[in-house]
This record gives structure tokens, C-alpha cells and sequence, in this order.
């Protein structure tokens, strides 16, 4: 490598680090002052706590307390996992039926979900929790329904993509030696969807739990409310609320997904890079 | 083989119908009849014909909402695209520490639109503490701040895509360039570029749809204020719904039409990418 190119790689070294730490911020601003009793967040905001200032772990019992976050945390776990699970299973058993089975009616449903994919949800917003509310189904149970509803049109439409790469003689082979059209979907054409079945998960996953407004609408009222309208409903509602605490919260609902991030990042990054192709 | 797995519907694919038809099916037919129909409650609607269209139009929020989207789209668009493209090109430099550097800037796109509409509100309220003044008080910071937020959370999502079309350059064109003389900014015209044409289709859109549906971060930065001077399409819908005592009828004509521009350009990136294809 040539001088003249090394300076100029620590350059851009150093102008991403200044950025990186331009992006890191914002998460920095909320850590810092979550442990800052709430007169010294609007007195200094920007600075460190220090021994006068810093309230140790108080802002975040009280929050936990005051917002009964685990509660939250726990419906906003089990209606992602559910909502995911479901939607893996049903719509690539969709996707395989519509790609295999060739006809007028397949070829209408696959347009109708590609269609629900441009539809805003304000469009269905106030009729769906109408006919939720008629059909008794505004529990959790209900939202997993609606959620594989809603998650229906990209996933069947990805799944599809990928279904029709899968060489049909395997299957033909596996029919042959007896296995149903069902056995034959999970034991030989599920696997090599498991890619495609990642990517779905994730892009899934992402959406179903920073999701609002569909919770706020159909459970916003009940016990059941998942990290996202807890959060909304404390803060928006309350102008005073104790900013301490309310800093607290937001650092709560975002070490999960980073955790989440850490763990899965390479999986994350390649599976929206696909779905945005994609979709 | 076909006619056994015919049989199968009912397993294959009813869950997901039925489902489907619940969420979205049903729903957005009976969206489109109430959008004709004056109602307060569903129970009592009555037919009233293009009545909620031509109120929706005369109403003074939707048409202001409207212009605030598309200004906001447009300057967001121009800002996260330039900004994701120039991180993807130096992040392709192969310099240390890329990867952590991807990983940093991506983050942002993971955190839900609430959460990251309240950390932004109290970091600008806390800069305009100094000023006397808060987020509420004036459209312009409501404007701009939207505009840093989304900038925040979309541009490392543009920057994987726009990474993952520079990787696609073959580096043989870029050297043959080289020894033909071109310059750096030549390469990057006409080489780099319209080879990741297809990524930068992909990520205009894409930031397109974003900034015209956007909706959970314009509730929590500035939930309007003031004066609904800063509520987005989606926002001004849902308020119409839920937030006065209006005719629910003049929310669903809005909707409608909200519907409609959404799907116009989703159809126009369809008739893009379409026509990239061919081109290749």
C-alpha cells in the first residue's frame, strides 16, 4: 500500500468514527440522564451524572413499578413469538399450495396478497377493529390471528419466490415413495426453505414488536398492552411525567432489541437486505 | 401430483385465508363502501355518494397535512439517500473496522418508532431549553427534528442496501477504467453509479413509502403540534377517526385517497424496476 493511500484510509477511519459516534449518541443522551434525578435532566441534560446528580438504579425500579414493564415485556414476547411462528408455518404451506397447484384461483390469491402488501393500515385501520370487536377477538389470541392476517401478503409473496427454485423431481421422488402432500411439504421442501424462513422471521419479528398502532387499537385498553403502547400511553398521555423515569423506560424498551442485535446482527443485516430486494 | 395436493386446501391454505380475510380482506372492502356512506357510529351509516371526497378536499388539516408530507419526503428522501450513499461507498473502502462501523450505524433501524420519537423529543427539547422554547412551539423545529429522526433510523438501512450493490461492481471495470486514465469522480459517474442503479431505485422508494406512511414517530415527536401544523397524512387520518366528532365517513374517504397515492407509487417502482430488468 502507498503512503499516500494509508493516509488517506486513517482519514475515513476517523471521519466513520466521528460519525459512529455522532450515531451512538442519542442512545448515550438517554443512558447517562436515565440515572439523573429528574430536576438535574432539565438543569444540565448534556452532562455526566455526578455524585450530586446520580440516583443509581431509582429511576429504573420506579419505572418498572410505575409502568409494570415486565408485564409489557412479557405480552409483547409472547404475541411476537406466536405471531412469527404462525406465520412461518401457514404462509409457506400457502406459498407451496399456490405455486404448485396452477390455476385461475391460485393465481387470484397470490395477486390479492401481493396487493394487501401497498395497502396503508389507516386504510383497514377503523373497519378491522370493528369486525375484531363484533367477533370477540381483542386478546392477544386475537392479535396473533390478525397479525398472520396482516403478515400474510410479504411473507406468501417471498415464500413464493423461493418455491418455484425448489426443483419439483425431489418432491415427485418423495411422493412416489408414499409420503402425503403435508409429510412431503415438511420433511423435504421445508428445509430448503429454512433461508427464506429466516428472513421472513426476522423481518417479522422487527415489525410485530415496535408495532403500535395495531396493538394500541385492538388491546390498547386491556391488560394486555405490549412495550410500544405502554410506552406511548405513560408518556404521551402525562406532559409531566418524571423525565428520570421516563428515560429509564425508553433505555428498558430498547436494550432488548440491542441485546437481540448483538447476537443476531449478521442474520438481521442479510435478512432485510433480502426482504428489501425483494419486497 | 397436483390433484393429491389440490386436495390439501383446506390445511395448505385455509388458516391463512381465513386470517387474511379478517385483517385485510373485509376490512378494506367495507372501507371502501363507508368512505361513500356519513356515519358516527357504524351502526347508523347512511349512503351519502362522493359527499366525505369533496369535504376531505375543503378540509383545511388534510390538504395542509399533505403538503407537509410530500416537502418532508422529498427534502428526507434527498437527505438519507446522499448521506447512505456516500457512508456505503467509504465503507467499502476497505478500511478498519467496517464491519463494527455497519453494525453502529444500522442499529437505529431496530429501535420502534415511540421509543425513538420520545429520545429525540427529549434531546431537542433539552438543546431548546437554551432558547426558551420547546419542540411544540414552532412547526420548523417539528419539521426539521422529523427530518434528523428519520434521518437517524433509515440512512444505515439505505446504507446496507447501497453496500450490497457496490459489492456487486465488478472491480475489473473500475481498474480498466483506471488505466484508460478516468478519475476518480469519472468512475464514480459513469461506472459506479449506473451499476447500482438498481439498489438506488430499490432505496428511493423505499424511503418513499417510509416518509409518506410514517406514523408512530410523528405521534411521539410532535404528536402535530403546533397546531396540527405538523401532522403527516397518516396522523391527520387517524385524528379524524378518533380524535374529534366528525363525520368517520370523511376518515375513510381520506384514507381512500391516501391508499391511492400510496399504490400509485408503488406502481411507479414496479414500472421502474420492471424496466431496469429488461435494460440488463
Amino acid at each position: 500500500m502507498s503512503t499516500k493511500k494509508k493516509i488517506k484510509n486513517i482519514i475515513v477511519f476517523i471521519l466513520l468514527l466521528f460519525l459512529a459516534i455522532a450515531f451512538l449518541y442519542p442512545i448515550f443522551f438517554v443512558v447517562i440522564n436515565s440515572f439523573k434525578g429528574k430536576l438535574f435532566i432539565s438543569d444540565a441534560p448534556f452532562a455526566l451524572p455526578t455524585s450530586e446528580t446520580f440516583v443509581k438504579f431509582n429511576n429504573y425500579v420506579m419505572g418498572i413499578e410505575k409502568t409494570g414493564f415486565f408485564n409489557a415485556m412479557k405480552w409483547s414476547l409472547i404475541i411476537t413469538v406466536c405471531s412469527v411462528l404462525l406465520i412461518i408455518i401457514f404462509t409457506s404451506m400457502t406459498a407451496y399450495w399456490i405455486t404448485r397447484v396452477k390455476g385461475k384461483f391460485s393465481n387470484i390469491l397470490y395477486y390479492l396478497f401481493v396487493f394487501s402488501m401497498i395497502v396503508p393500515f389507516q386504510m383497514v385501520m377503523y373497519t378491522m377493529t370493528q369486525l375484531a370487536d363484533r367477533m370477540h377477538i381483542r386478546n392477544p389470541a386475537g392479535m396473533i390471528l390478525l397479525y398472520l392476517g396482516f403478515g400474510a401478503g410479504l411473507s406468501v409473496f417471498m415464500f413464493c419466490g423461493f418455491v418455484k427454485s425448489v426443483p419439483i423431481e425431489i418432491e415427485e421422488a418423495a411422493m412416489i415413495d408414499g409420503c402425503n402432500p403435508l409429510q412431503t411439504f415438511f420433511k423435504v421442501v421445508f428445509p430448503i426453505l429454512k433461508p427464506t424462513a429466516i428472513t421472513v422471521a426476522i423481518l417479522n419479528a422487527m415489525w410485530i414488536w415496535n408495532d403500535y398502532l395495531l396493538p394500541y387499537l385492538i388491546i390498547g385498553f386491556s391488560d394486555y398492552q405490549t412495550i410500544p403502547v405502554r410506552v406511548q400511553y405513560l408518556v404521551g398521555s402525562y406532559g409531566n411525567f418524571d423525565m428520570g423515569i421516563m428515560m429509564a423506560v425508553l433505555v428498558l424498551s430498547i436494550l432488548p432489541i440491542i441485546i437481540f442485535y448483538t447476537f443476531c446482527q449478521k442474520f438481521i443485516i442479510e435478512g432485510v437486505v433480502a426482504g428489501a430486494v425483494k419486497g | 401430483m397436483q390433484k393429491t395436493t389440490k386436495k390439501y386446501f383446506p390445511i395448505f391454505v385455509l388458516p391463512t385465508l381465513i386470517a387474511f380475510f379478517i385483517a385485510f380482506v373485509i376490512p378494506f372492502f367495507w372501507g371502501v363502501y363507508l368512505s361513500f356512506c356519513k356515519f358516527k357510529t357504524i351502526k347508523k351509516a347512511e349512503f351519502v355518494g362522493f359527499d366525505n371526497y369533496i369535504a376531505a378536499f375543503k378540509n383545511d388539516n388534510f390538504v395542509n397535512s399533505f403538503k407537509f408530507t410530500v416537502i418532508f419526503a422529498i427534502v428526507a428522501v434527498i437527505v438519507i439517500n446522499v448521506a447512505a450513499f456516500t457512508l456505503a461507498v467509504l465503507l467499502t473502502q476497505k478500511v478498519k473496522g467496517t464491519n463494527l462501523f455497519r453494525t453502529v450505524f444500522f442499529m437505529p433501524n431496530l429501535i420502534g418508532g415511540i421509543v425513538l420519537g420520545y429520545i429525540w423529543n427529549s434531546i431537542f427539547n433539552s438543546i431548546l431549553k437554551s432558547y426558551s422554547t420547546t419542540i411544540a412551539n414552532d412547526a420548523k423545529y417539528g419539521f426539521w427534528g422529523l427530518i434528523i429522526l428519520m434521518s437517524w433510523q433509515l440512512i444505515g438501512y439505505m446504507m446496507i442496501i447501497y453496500i450490497a450493490g457496490l459489492q456487486n461492481v465488478p472491480t475489473d471495470l473500475k481498474e480498466a477504467a483506471q488505466i484508460d486514465g478516468a478519475s476518480r469522480w469519472q468512475q464514480l459517474r459513469k461506472i459506479t453509479i449506473p451499476m447500482v442503479m438498481p439498489s438506488i431505485t430499490i432505496c428511493l422508494f423505499l424511503s418513499v413509502s417510509n416518509c409518506f406512511k410514517l406514523f408512530d414517530q410523528n405521534l411521539s415527536l410532535t404528536g402535530g403540534a403546533p397546531q396540527r401544523k405538523t401532522a403527516m397524512l397518516a396522523l391527520d387520518i387517524f385524528d379524524t377517526f378518533y380524535g374529534n366528532n366528525t363525520s368517520k365517513g370523511i376518515g375513510q374517504a381520506k384514507a381512500v385517497l391516501f391508499f391511492l397515492l400510496v399504490g400509485i407509487i408503488a406502481l411507479t417502482q414496479l414500472f421502474f424496476t420492471r424496466r431496469k430488468e429488461v435494460e440488463q
